[in-house]
């Protein structure tokens, strides 16, 4: 299946290796692939800072951005501009090194993680055998970051979200790693392209393994968000607890860091979510598969939006959990159930119960 | 034994914040300096004085018909049932006799006042626990009646429509037929309060048991309004010692006995029904009369204390005059409900964790002026 994305990658890697001695084609080619990703990281990020503006004023009888560009398309861009222009204001007696260093590492963890997405057949990145473990293990260096800057800050409220954000992430990690594992006793694969390739012949996951599978992306979804600090578990930056939580203390681009890498991680969520449940850049009943010049990777930005849109949806309704209450919530409900459905899942694999 | 060591070894130390006096949860400038250790709150210690306006010193200088205008800056949620409190005092004193026409309209728009209040309060609850969305649920209704009141008096919060011996003017020939439309709406919109957060599990969690005030401890420390009738407190002015035309309808003391956040949140939206129906008895059958009582230029009091207590969307607030026989005041105290009530957060949030001070400070409703006059 050739399709455009992949003729015009083709003519341009062509074409670099035909102008330059090998090394040095394959470097240029990295560092386009690099700055490719880092423009799309950032389109992503601004437009879904809009379109949560936007989901929240539908759901609060808004209107919403609406004064920038044809319907506040530029809003996002401006206040980026904004956020670039200010000045890089910080308290005194922080720790110099760690407080700057705080926001490369939240930034750069979710940019590593988008790499490995198949966007579509063609358009990933670098497609590694081990692709989930990877985008787990890289997507945890996040909350170093939150970590590090809620203890330089030098302030009690950054450091109470940080300390919160440690042990939130901490804990709804292993849910998330047990809900993936479980869909990975399903595949018996890590590799993404082969996850979705496992999805074209026996449908979505979510309906091949059924009752395990619906369990499974009901504890993802739960412990995916938070995992993202998003509300109802957003309690490291709880605005009517902490003020700001971590990054009280961060102003101008290094705050708009730490903003942008949480809708990263919102949109890393949901691709996981949908590349494990929902057949990835798959048209759902291969609606689109025959026509040769349609860009699969819509099929895969519009599951993701919608998988998107309910994470929005729980923000804009749910008020947000207790810390104690959001451990309990873990540790004796979600981890035992996962544990029983990783169970369940082994057992309808062994009989053959699958769809 | 390893757990024994770990104890040993181990040293927390507590640590102070400040929470406020800016801060998102305080609403307004209520400084409280917390002694926290970890995320459970040892000592919970409320700073007073950053909005004092001495407004009782200067009741002193002003004449009784400027006293009135001052009350509106104390609970600006219920400015109208504050300006009610000193015009009946003086009433009180000038033993003068209102028209019924005046109790009824007053009884109307202190319920609708009441209705407003407990909207707000409303949508800061669910934004303090975390549901952005209920404040601008809540706004949409409160917009109508502030709509109604600026119709009528040329005031949306600070009203002013109050004067002793009456009302400044008459009620706005629409009045009637809005207030009857915007009960007829919010008829159907109260409901949608309760889906968005009343049985949500979440909200149930953090307000069911939290912030636990018992009866004798609400009568010890004399919280009133929901917060007190919450604890299972009948402290209802309108009930107890009815004023205006609360004598003459017909209508329920919201009582509930947990004491704890969710007791009182039930109490507010219990008492929001409660309003809507007094306000339909009433505003049917509005009777002729007066609309202002003949009063001099300059109301001089007898010398004398009079003392009038109302039940504001709050509690209770009670406006102590002492007068000397000139045309000011002596001594004016007001017994504000929200200083008592602020007076129980100690006691009940120590030990809990901080997100249940929050829940609790969101169930007291409180406004800052109020209690820092």
């Amino acid at each position: 299946m050739m399709n455009l994305p992949l003729n015009i990658t083709k003519t341009v890697h062509d074409w670099i290796f035909s102008i330059m001695p090998d090394t040095a084609a394959t470097i240029t080619i990295w560092v386009i692939v690099a700055a490719a990703y880092l423009a799309l990281f950032a389109v992503a990020g601004l437009y879904l800072v809009l379109l949560e503006r936007k989901v929240a004023a539908w759901f609060q009888l808004r209107l919403g951005p609406n004064r920038v560009g044809p319907f506040g398309m530029f809003q996002t861009m401006a206040d980026a501009l904004k956020l670039v222009s200010k000045e890089l204001t910080s308290n005194d007696r922080i720790d110099k090194f760690l407080y700057n260093l705080a926001p490369y590492f939240v930034i750069v963890a979710s940019l590593i993680a988008i790499g490995v997405f198949p966007f579509s057949q063609q358009f990933q990145a670098f497609d590694i055998n081990i692709g989930l473990f990877f985008l787990f293990s890289v997507s945890s260096i996040g909350v170093i970051g939150i970590l590090l800057g809620g203890w330089a800050s030098n302030n009690k409220y950054s450091l109470i979200g940080a300390m919160r954000s440690g042990l939130q992430t901490i804990s709804y990690e292993l849910s998330v790693g047990l809900s993936i594992l479980t869909m990975v006793l399903l595949t018996g694969t890590l590799q993404l392209s082969e996850i979705i390739e496992i999805q074209r012949t026996g449908g979505w996951l979510i309906l091949q393994g059924h009752i395990p599978a619906v369990i499974a992306f009901m504890i993802f979804m739960i412990a995916g968000t938070a995992e993202t600090n998003r509300a109802p578990f957003d309690l490291v930056e709880a605005e009517s607890e902490l003020g700001a939580g971590f990054h009280t203390e961060y102003s101008g681009m290094k705050f708009a860091y730490f903003f942008l890498a949480e809708f990263i991680n919102m949109f890393i969520i949901a691709s996981i979510a949908v590349v494990l449940f929902f057949g990835g850049w798959l048209s759902p009943f291969g609606i689109t598969e025959g026509i040769t010049w349609f860009p699969e990777f819509l099929w895969f930005l519009i599951k993701v939006l919608v998988v998107i849109m309910t994470m929005m949806w729980f923000r804009w309704t749910f008020p947000r959990l207790r810390v104690d209450q959001l451990l309990t919530l873990e540790w004796k409900y979600l981890l035992p159930i996962n544990l029983v459905n990783l169970v369940i899942m082994a057992i309808v694999i062994w009989l053959n119960w699958t769809i | 034994m390893i757990d024994q060591e770990v104890k040993t070894n181990m040293k927390t130390e507590e640590y102070f914040v400040n929470m406020g006096p800016q801060h998102p949860a305080a609403h307004g400038v209520l400084r409280l300096i917390l002694t926290i250790d970890g995320e459970i709150i040892k000592n919970v210690e409320p700073d007073l004085g950053y909005i004092h306006r001495s407004i009782e010193k200067m009741c002193e200088r002003d004449s009784y018909q400027q006293v009135v205008h001052l009350t509106d800056r104390m609970d600006y949620l219920s400015s109208h049932i504050n300006n009610e409190a000193v015009c009946l005092a003086v009433e009180k004193g000038l033993e003068l006799e209102v028209s019924d026409r005046v109790k009824v309209i007053r009884t109307i728009i202190s319920e609708l006042t009441r209705l407003a209040s407990h909207q707000l309060w409303w949508g800061v609850m669910g934004m303090d626990l975390g549901a952005l969305t209920t404040y601008f649920y809540a706004f949409r209704d409160r917009e109508l009646i502030n709509d109604i009141f600026e119709e009528t008096c040329g005031a949306r919060l600070t009203m002013n429509y109050n004067v002793p011996g009456g009302l400044m003017f008459d009620i706005h020939p629409n009045f009637v037929q809005r207030t009857k439309d915007f009960i007829a709406h919010f008829k159907t919109k109260l409901p949608e309060y309760d889906r968005l957060l009343t049985g949500n599990i979440i909200f149930e969690k953090r307000t069911k048991g939290v912030g636990i005030l018992t009866k004798e401890d609400a009568v010890a420390f004399g919280a009133t309004g929901p917060v007190g009738r919450g604890s299972g407190f009948a402290c209802d002015v309108r009930k107890t010692d009815p004023y205006s035309a609360y004598d003459r309808v017909d209508f329920k003391e919201v009582l509930y006995t947990e004491g704890d956040s969710y007791a009182r949140y039930k109490v507010r939206i219990a008492e929001m029904w409660e309003s809507m129906s007094i306000i339909e008895q009433l505003i049917d059958n509005i009777p002729e009369g007066n609309i202002k009582e003949p009063t001099k230029a300059v109301i001089k009091l007898p010398k004398g204390e009079f003392y009038q207590r109302v039940e504001t969307a709050r509690g209770e607030l009670g406006v102590y005059i002492n007068s000397t026989g000139t045309k000011n005041p002596y001594r004016v105290k007001f017994r504000s409900p929200g200083f008592s009530n602020l007076s129980v957060l100690n006691h009940i949030t120590k030990g809990s964790k901080i997100g249940d001070l929050v829940a609790t400070m969101a169930s007291f409703d409180f406004v800052i002026p109020d209690i820092d006059r």
